[in-house]
């Protein structure tokens, strides 16, 4: 049987997973999100109030936390529609920090002193099925005729455009998911720590949602959960070092991206992984 | 910029627009396809006002069209190319690939696939499907680009220059192919620079300089119109 650390220590690298899933979805269609914190503290404040206030059943609440990501995800996606690169970037940053402001000054939420009294609901269970249920998702949809007209909105817009993709439903789409997959994160995170405030979503939350997918690859979902996983287990790894240890980890992160750019699964690799897969795959 | 342009494009044919440099001939294009809007003017296709409609819902009605600057999608293969230009023509959104079985293909994929290979096959590039598109040669990329928009079946195929740095064997083959598909019924409406490939495919020629039309008619007729001869050779 694993410790309780060792569970604890899964459970987050779990989450972190999912989290960078939801920053992986819109990037996959070139939407790029700064703002995954946001929907992960829509999550988790909606269904810890769910929890708490209306003692609504765990499955329901991570739902609704869930839901609330997915419209809110939707109504970002909006300026999405017209702005691009840096300048989305920028905006779903100010939606991250609005987010945060926005619980910090909501005293039903607890303002700046948190919200606590969560029930301890999430369980190494709920992460790992609900991880396995993503991961199946991506899986099927990466070769589906949505997931092409992610990846064609991606690499050029206009001819996307011209072969016959509604640009505007994709982008709203895949904003809308995201959001949808960061405010399950965000409900499970809760439902975990047992005690909430808006600091824990702020841009730090973010930043390292965008790194975990970027350091591990944009070229396909599994770059999102190779970058998570190992970069949130990396600090248990480095305890050792003790002071020196985040200074370890941003070194650890900088050489990475120098030697492989394109992240850990860069498009060569995934390309030889899966023509490998169905090599295998034919051969059964 | 095109300036009172009217301009007809017969069904059935193949239609060629010609014109120097900067003369009007790829925002002729665009307007059509919905990717400029006309400041002033209609564009109408088999009796639809298509002025405003957004490019996918042109697409939808059977206007489909290649680059002059080749755009394929780049982290694709070439197979992939092909599929999303069913896009059209196929139904499926983000949640359809969680029903069917599991680890089969998705709903609606293998006739998808199969339909893709076969346009694949049409164009002559069957045996490079899982290629990538972007590492093919540049003759075969200008005809995956084709393959793409065939399978949207169009019913105007808007080709843009589509010899373009095509030695003379991928001409002949291009000719060919042009050929064939509009003996299925494809209408086209063709931006060359090559006078051959123009004088040996196209019913009707429109010439075109500084946005607006200067002759238009068969291209023997065509090809000894002085003022054509003046706007076009005249400025190379």
């Amino acid at each position: 049987m694993l410790s309780d650390h060792a569970v604890s220590i899964l459970i987050f690298a779990g989450i972190d997973v999912i989290m960078a899933l939801s920053f992986f979805l819109p990037a996959s269609a070139g939407q790029l999100s700064a703002g995954q914190g946001g929907f992960m503290a829509l999550g988790a404040y909606t269904s810890a109030y769910l929890s708490v206030h209306h003692q609504a059943p765990f499955p329901l609440a991570l739902a609704a936390g869930a839901l609330v990501g997915g419209l809110v995800g939707l109504g970002v996606g909006f300026p999405a529609l017209r702005l691009h690169g840096l300048y989305l970037v920028l905006v779903t940053f100010g939606f991250g920090e609005m987010v945060r402001v926005l619980f910090l000054n909501a005293p039903a939420f607890g303002g700046p002193a948190g919200f606590a009294g969560i029930p301890p609901s999430t369980t190494i269970w709920y992460v790992l099925g609900l991880l396995a249920v993503l991961l199946y998702f991506f899986a099927r949809v990466s070769r589906s005729r949505m997931g092409r007209a992610f990846s064609a909105l991606r690499d050029d817009e206009t001819a996307a455009e011209a072969m016959g993709v509604n640009s505007t439903y994709v982008k709203l789409a895949a904003f809308a998911t995201g959001g949808a997959i960061a405010g399950l994160g965000g409900g499970l995170y809760a439902h975990y720590t047992l005690f909430i405030d808006p600091e824990a979503f702020g841009v730090g939350r973010s930043l390292f949602v965008m790194l975990y997918a970027v350091f591990g690859g944009l070229a396909s979902f599994w770059g999102a959960v190779a970058g998570a996983t190992i970069l949130s287990i990396l600090p248990e790894l480095l305890r050792w070092v003790k002071d020196w240890r985040e200074i370890l980890y941003g070194l650890l992160v900088l050489i990475m991206m120098l030697v492989r750019p394109q992240g850990l699964l860069d498009a060569a690799l995934v390309a030889r992984l899966s023509s490998h897969g169905a090599r295998a795959a034919a051969r059964s | 910029m095109l300036n009172g342009l009217d301009l007809a494009v017969e069904a059935g044919g193949i239609h060629a627009i010609i014109g120097p440099n900067g003369a009007g001939k790829t925002t002729f294009f665009n307007l059509v396809t919905g990717a400029l809007a006309p400041d002033a003017g209609r564009i109408r296709f088999a009796g639809t006002d298509v002025s405003h409609l957004p490019p996918y819902r042109r697409t939808a009605l059977g206007i489909c069209r290649t680059f002059q600057n080749i755009r394929l999608f780049g982290s694709m293969t070439a197979l992939e190319n092909v599929l999303l230009g069913l896009h059209s023509r196929t139904r499926g959104g983000l949640l359809t690939p969680l029903l069917g079985v599991p680890f089969r293909r998705p709903p609606g994929e293998s006739a998808a696939r199969a339909r893709a290979t076969e346009v694949l096959e049409l164009v002559g590039l069957a045996g490079k499907a899982g290629q990538s598109a972007v590492e093919l040669p540049y003759g075969e990329q200008r005809r995956l680009e084709i393959a793409r928009a065939l399978a949207s079946s169009p019913r105007l195929l808007l080709l843009d220059e589509p010899s373009a740095g095509m030695n003379l064997q991928e001409t002949l083959e291009l000719e060919a192919l042009v050929g064939e598909v509009n003996r299925r019924g494809v209408t086209i409406l063709l931006i060359e620079h090559k006078m051959s490939l123009v004088m040996k495919l196209s019913q009707v020629v429109t010439v075109l300089n500084f946005g607006q039309k200067i002759a238009e008619g068969p291209p023997a007729e065509i090809q000894c119109d002085a003022r054509v001869v003046e706007a076009y050779l005249g400025s190379e």
